[in-house]
C-alpha cells in the first residue's frame, strides 16, 4: 500500500507535467537550482572532515536544528505543504491508518524539498567519514533526521488546520508572515553586529539543541567520535522516540481530521455597498470598486499593502543605519514602482472570475482603467509621501521636484507597462483563497521570466527622468531637477495613457484567449 | 435595455459548421443547430460530450476553430458586444468575484453592463427576492453554499434582461425548493418572449421543462428538434440511452449480488 501510495503522487507530478510543459521547465529549473545548492552544501561537508570532532559536531547541530525548525514553522506560515495527496480523499478508502501515514509521508521525499532534504541531511556522513562508525552513525541518523522534518512539517499543520478554520485567520495570518521575511534582513544586519557575543553562545546552544528534536540526530555521530559510545545509543533512542512521538501524534491529530472535518467557519458579518458607493457607477468605476474590494479582502493584494511601511524600515536598516540616510530618497521611486506593479498580474489573480468580464463584454480599455483607478487611490498618496517626506526630513528641499516628478513617473510607468502585461500574460498564482505564498509546482521560471521582463521595460522608461534627478544630485545644478521632475511627469502620463489604450485593445482582442489561459491555471 | 437591432425573425441561436479541438481530441465536430425564439432548450449529453464547449464558443467565451455563431441574427464573432448584449450567460466550473457580498456581485454585473445604477439597484433587489438571497445578499459570496453560488451566479446573468439565456447545469446542487423557483422564473420568462437553452444530465428535467432538445455526444450532434420528435414515442431517457448507445450490460457484474 505505501509503494502504491509513492507511485500515485510520482504519477500526479508526471501528470502536472503533461498538463502544463511550463511545470517541468520550472521544475528543471528548481532541480538545477536545488542541485547546486546540494552539492555546495554536501562539499562544505567534505571539507569539514579535518576540523576536530567537537567543531563538526557543533556545525551540524546547528545547521540541522535549523533545517528541521524550518520544515516545522514555514509551511505553517506559509500555510502550505505539498497537498498533491491531501488525507482527506483518502477516507472512504479502506487503508489502514499507519499504512496510510507512513505512505503520505515517505511521498514528501517525491518532491524537491523533501527530496533536497534527504540528501544534504545523509550527506552528512561525508563529514564523518574519517571513521567508519562515525560514518554509518551519520548516514542512518541523516535519514532519521529527514524523515523527522517531513513528520513535523505534517504535525503542526495538520495541528494548526483544527485551529485555524476560520477564512479570516488564514487572510491576516498571511499577511502577517510577510512582515518577519520583509524585516529579516535588518535584523541580520542588527545580529551580525553583535556577532562577537554569539562565538562563545554558539557551543552552548549546539550542546542544547543536541538533546531537543531538533538537533538529537545529527549528535550522534560526535557522542560516537568522542568516543561515548553509550552517550550515543542513548541520544538515538531518544531521537527514535522523538521521531516516533511525531509520528503517533500526527497520526492522531490526522485521524481526528478526518473523523469529524472542520466545516470552515463562516462569518455573519453584513457587509454594504462599500467601494460601489464611492466610485461613479460607470463600467470603469465598477471595477474600480471592485478591484479596491479586492485590496483590502484579498490577502494577495494585502501583501501589497503590507509593503508600504515596510520599506521604508527595510531602506532604512540596509542602507541608513551605515551612514547612508539618502538612500531614503529611493524610497519615492521605489514604492512607486512596486505599487504600480501590484497590478501587473491582476487577470491572473481573477482566474476564472475574469468570466464575468469576458460575458459581459466590457470594454477592455474600461476594465483596464479600473484597475489602474483603484490602484492609484492607494498607491498615489502613497507614493507622494513616501517622495516628498525624505527630501523635507533630510532638509534637501532643492530636490523635491525631481523626487516628485520621478515617483510619480515611476508609479504612473509601472500602471501603464502593468495595465499592459496583465492584457497579455498570465500565469499560475496562488488561486483566490490560498495564501498568497504558495506557488504552485513549477511556475516560477515563467513569473520570473514576465517579471523580469516587465521590470526591464518600467527601468528603460524610467531612465530619461532618473537621469536627470541623478544629474543634479551630482552636479547640484537645480533646473536639472526641476526639468527631471516635469519629464517625469510627462512621460508618466503619456506612458499611463498609452498603456491603458494599448492593454485595452490587446484584450479586447484576446479575451477569449486570456480565458483560456485562467482555465489552464485554475 | 433596447434591442432594437436585433433581426426579429432570426432564430434566438444558431450554429453552423462548428468545430474546436484541444491537441489530438475533436472536442466539436462540425456542429450546425437552430434554437428557435421562445424556446426552452435543452442541450444534452454524456459527460465530455462537447457541451460546455459548444455553449462557450457560443457566448465568446472560447474562439471557435471552425463555423459561424449568430445570436439573434448578430455574429457573435464579428459583433462581439452587440451579441453579449443580448445573452446572459451562466457558466459551469468558473469562480466568481466571491470576496464581495452577493449583492455587490449582481450590482458589479450590472454595472458593468453599462446600465444605470437606479435600475441595477431596483432588480438587483427584485432578484435577490425572488431566488430567496434577501438575507444572503450582505454576506460574503465565498461563504455561500453550493446551491447559494448557483444561485447568485444566475442572478448576474439575468440583471441585464438578456434576450437569450444560456445556463450551463444550472439545477446542479441546488436544493429542490429554489429548483422550482428557479425553472418557474425561467418558464415565465420563455412565457414573454424570451429564449433559454439548458445544458442538463437530468432528462426527466428536460423532458418535463423543455420544449425543445438537442442530444449530442462525442463532439456530434445526434438529433435535435421539438421534445416530443426527439423522443418519438420513448422516455427521453431510453431514447437518449439508444441513441448515445452504451447502455450497459447489467449481467456483467455477478459477484456483486450479494444474495
Amino acid at each position: 500500500m505505501v509503494a502504491y501510495l509513492l507511485k500515485l503522487k510520482l504519477l500526479l507530478l508526471g501528470n502536472s507535467f503533461r498538463r502544463s510543459p511550463w511545470q517541468l521547465v520550472g521544475v528543471i529549473l528548481a532541480g538545477l537550482y536545488a542541485l547546486g545548492v546540494i552539492s555546495m552544501l554536501v562539499s562544505a561537508m567534505a571539507f569539514l572532515v579535518d576540523r576536530e570532532a567537537t567543531f563538526i559536531s557543533m556545525v551540524l547541530v546547528l545547521a540541522v536544528s535549523a533545517i528541521t525548525l524550518g520544515w516545522a514553522l514555514i509551511p505553517l506560515v506559509a500555510f502550505g505543504v505539498d497537498l498533491t495527496l491531501d488525507p482527506a480523499r483518502f477516507t472512504t478508502f479502506a487503508i489502514s491508518r499507519p499504512q496510510l501515514a507512513i505512505g503520505l509521508l515517505l511521498s514528501g521525499f517525491i518532491g524537491i524539498p523533501g527530496l533536497l532534504t534527504l540528501l544534504v541531511l545523509s550527506g552528512q556522513f561525508l563529514a564523518w567519514r574519517a571513521e567508519l562508525s562515525t560514518l554509518l552513525a551519520a548516514l542512518l541518523c541523516g535519514v532519521l533526521a529527514a524523515m523527522l522534518c517531513l513528520v513535523l512539517a505534517r504535525l503542526t499543520t495538520t495541528t494548526m488546520a483544527q485551529l485555524t478554520g476560520s477564512r479570516r485567520f488564514k487572510d491576516v495570518a498571511g499577511i502577517l508572515v510577510i512582515i518577519p521575511l520583509m524585516l529579516l534582513g535588518p535584523l541580520l544586519v542588527v545580529v551580525t553586529d553583535g556577532i562577537d557575543g554569539l562565538t562563545d553562545l554558539l557551543p552552548r546552544l549546539a550542546q542544547v539543541l543536541g538533546w531537543t528534536p531538533l538537533g538529537v540526530f545529527a549528535a550522534v555521530p560526535g557522542d560516537l567520535a568522542a568516543g561515548s559510545t553509550a552517550v550515543a545509543v542513548g541520544r538515538l533512542a531518544l531521537g527514535l522516540l522523538y521521531l516516533a512521538a511525531a509520528i503517533w501524534a500526527w497520526e492522531r491529530a490526522l485521524h481526528r481530521a478526518m473523523e469529524s472535518p472542520r466545516s470552515a467557519k463562516t462569518s455573519t458579518k453584513a457587509v454594504g455597498m462599500g467601494a460601489f458607493n464611492i466610485f461613479p457607477s460607470t463600467p470603469t468605476g465598477a471595477v474600480a470598486a471592485r478591484a479596491m474590494t479586492y485590496w483590502f479582502k484579498d490577502p494577495r493584494y494585502g501583501a501589497s499593502i503590507v509593503m508600504v511601511p515596510l520599506l521604508p524600515v527595510v531602506i532604512w536598516f540596509s542602507a541608513g543605519l551605515n551612514g547612508g540616510a539618502e538612500f531614503m530618497l529611493l524610497l519615492g521611486p521605489l514604492l512607486g514602482v512596486l505599487m504600480g506593479f501590484a497590478i501587473s498580474a491582476d487577470v491572473s489573480y481573477d482566474s476564472t472570475a475574469f468570466c464575468l468580464h469576458v460575458l459581459s463584454g466590457v470594454r477592455g480599455i474600461h476594465d483596464r482603467a479600473g484597475r489602474v483607478l483603484a490602484c492609484a487611490v492607494i498607491g498615489l498618496p502613497v507614493t507622494l509621501l513616501a517622495s516628498i517626506l525624505p527630501p523635507v526630513l533630510l532638509g534637501r528641499a532643492e530636490l523635491l521636484p525631481a523626487s516628485i516628478g520621478i515617483s510619480l513617473c515611476a508609479l504612473l510607468t509601472g500602471l501603464g507597462v502593468s495595465s499592459v502585461a496583465s492584457a497579455r500574460f498570465t500565469y499560475s498564482v496562488p488561486l483566490p483563497g490560498e495564501s498568497p505564498f504558495k506557488t504552485p509546482p513549477g511556475a516560477g521560471a515563467r513569473i520570473a521570466v514576465v517579471q523580469l521582463a516587465t521590470f526591464s521595460v518600467m527601468g528603460v522608461l524610467l531612465a530619461p527622468a532618473a537621469g536627470l534627478g541623478l544629474a543634479q544630485y551630482l552636479t547640484g545644478n537645480d533646473l536639472l531637477g526641476w526639468l527631471g521632475g516635469v519629464v517625469g511627469i510627462v512621460i508618466g502620463s503619456v506612458l499611463l495613457v498609452l498603456g491603458i489604450r494599448i492593454g485595452g485593445r490587446w484584450m479586447d482582442r484576446r479575451a477569449p484567449e486570456l480565458m483560456g489561459a485562467v482555465m489552464v491555471n485554475k | 435595455m433596447s434591442n432594437s437591432y436585433l433581426d426579429p425573425g432570426a432564430p434566438a441561436l444558431s450554429i453552423r459548421e462548428l468545430g474546436k479541438r484541444f491537441g489530438a481530441k475533436v472536442a466539436v465536430n462540425g456542429i450546425s443547430l437552430d434554437v428557435p425564439t421562445g424556446s426552452f432548450f435543452g442541450l444534452v449529453g454524456p459527460n465530455g460530450a462537447g457541451k460546455t464547449t459548444t455553449l462557450s464558443m457560443a457566448t465568446g467565451l472560447m474562439r471557435p476553430d471552425a463555423g459561424q455563431i449568430w445570436v439573434h441574427g448578430i455574429d457573435v464573432w464579428e459583433q462581439p458586444l452587440k451579441a453579449k448584449a443580448a445573452l446572459g450567460v451562466l457558466a459551469d466550473g468558473v469562480r466568481l468575484f466571491d470576496r464581495l457580498s452577493g449583492r455587490q456581485l449582481v450590482t458589479y454585473a450590472g454595472l458593468l453592463r453599462g446600465m444605470d445604477r437606479a435600475t441595477v439597484d431596483e432588480r438587483t433587489e427584485d432578484l435577490l427576492r425572488v431566488l430567496d438571497l434577501e438575507d444572503a445578499g450582505s454576506k460574503l459570496v465565498v461563504d455561500y453554499s453550493a446551491g447559494m453560488t448557483k444561485k447568485i451566479a444566475l442572478a448576474t446573468a439575468l440583471i441585464h434582461s438578456p434576450r437569450l439565456l444560456v445556463l450551463d447545469e444550472p439545477f446542479e446542487a441546488v436544493d429542490p425548493v429554489s429548483a422550482a423557483n428557479i425553472r418557474g422564473i425561467l418558464a415565465d420568462y420563455v412565457a414573454h418572449g424570451g429564449t433559454v437553452i439548458v445544458s442538463s444530465h437530468v432528462m426527466d428535467l428536460v423532458q418535463r421543462m423543455c420544449s425543445h432538445v438537442a442530444v449530442i455526444a462525442n463532439g456530434n450532434l445526434l438529433a435535435a428538434g421539438s421534445v416530443d420528435e426527439v423522443r418519438a414515442g420513448m422516455s427521453l431517457e431510453d431514447r437518449f440511452v439508444d441513441l448515445v448507445g452504451g447502455r450497459g450490460n447489467n449481467e456483467g457484474l455477478s459477484w456483486l449480488h450479494t444474495s
